[in-house]
């Protein structure tokens, strides 16, 4: 958006930017990086678990390693919870929390 | 290390190699069996907090999951177990679903061996290797590093080995 003109007219109303409340908002399974799995180990287990492509399998694997950790997954808190257990059984370092 | 054939994954295990792998496997099998101590950095590692912040949610949950998971893991430390020879050299054929397990097991095992040897993301394991070596290359924690850096170097030749998921 960026070099867009300016609204010649402002708006009538300014719209109300609401805060999603806590309880509304997703849960989301976060992969944390750690220093003893190898990257294609990673990728594998994301494409494996998730059936996500191996483009974005990489992607994911990526993040984990130069950010310190990625969002793998998002939806209702049993099913993060049942991700992040099942990547524990792939030994991956995973936690799940509010998105 | 393993190469692809057909359907499978196939390996061909020195005397000393299947004896390693052997020990690697029973010793995941020993940590996983003798009675958990959670304060192990180990087991917190196997076994982590689900919930960081919130240590009585994350002991609620372990409560319902560990035992499974805990099995689990102990079926895939056997799996390594039950392919390879009981001594001696020898091949290994695995289908898709045993290279599975192999993966998740020797996973498991360089996790476990990881956090004893300490290894960090600044570790470059040639260096630590040398400096251990001068020290006395004889020690434990030479051989230790050796397995550590050779499961990592199998762990790859098997994915390599699978076949492609899509």
């Amino acid at each position: 958006m960026v070099g867009m003109a300016l609204p010649q007219v402002a708006p009538v109303e300014t719209p109300e930017i609401q805060e999603v409340p806590a309880e509304d908002r997703p849960w989301v399974t976060i992969v944390w990086d750690d220093p003893v799995n190898l990257m294609s180990y990673v990728t594998w287990v994301f494409q494996k678990l998730f059936g996500y492509s191996k483009e974005k399998a990489e992607r994911l694997m990526m993040d984990v390693h130069t950010k310190g950790k990625a969002v793998v997954s998002i939806g209702a808190r049993e099913r993060m919870e049942m991700d992040a257990n099942q990547l524990h059984g792939y030994g991956l370092w995973a936690t799940v929390d509010r998105g | 290390m393993f190469r692809r054939s057909g359907s499978h994954c196939v390996a061909t295990f020195a005397h000393d190699e299947v004896r390693v792998l052997r020990k690697v496997a029973a010793e995941v099998v020993g940590l996983l069996t003798d009675g958990m101590d959670h304060t192990d950095p180990v087991v917190s590692r196997l076994f982590p907090d689900i919930y960081p912040d919130r240590p009585e949610d994350s002991q609620e949950f372990r409560l319902y999951t560990e035992g499974d998971l805990k099995t689990s893991k102990i079926d895939q430390a056997g799996a390594i177990l039950a392919a390879l020879p009981d001594e001696g050299e020898g091949e290994v054929r695995l289908d898709g679903e045993a290279a599975e397990a192999w993966l998740r097991a020797i996973n498991d095992a360089r996790l476990a061996m990881g956090t004893r040897l300490e290894i960090n993301s600044d570790t470059d394991l040639g260096d630590e290797l040398d400096r251990a070596v001068l020290d006395d290359p004889g020690s434990s924690r030479v051989f230790q590093l050796s397995v550590y850096a050779y499961l990592g170097y199998l762990q790859e030749s098997l994915l390599n080995a699978l076949p492609d998921i899509q």
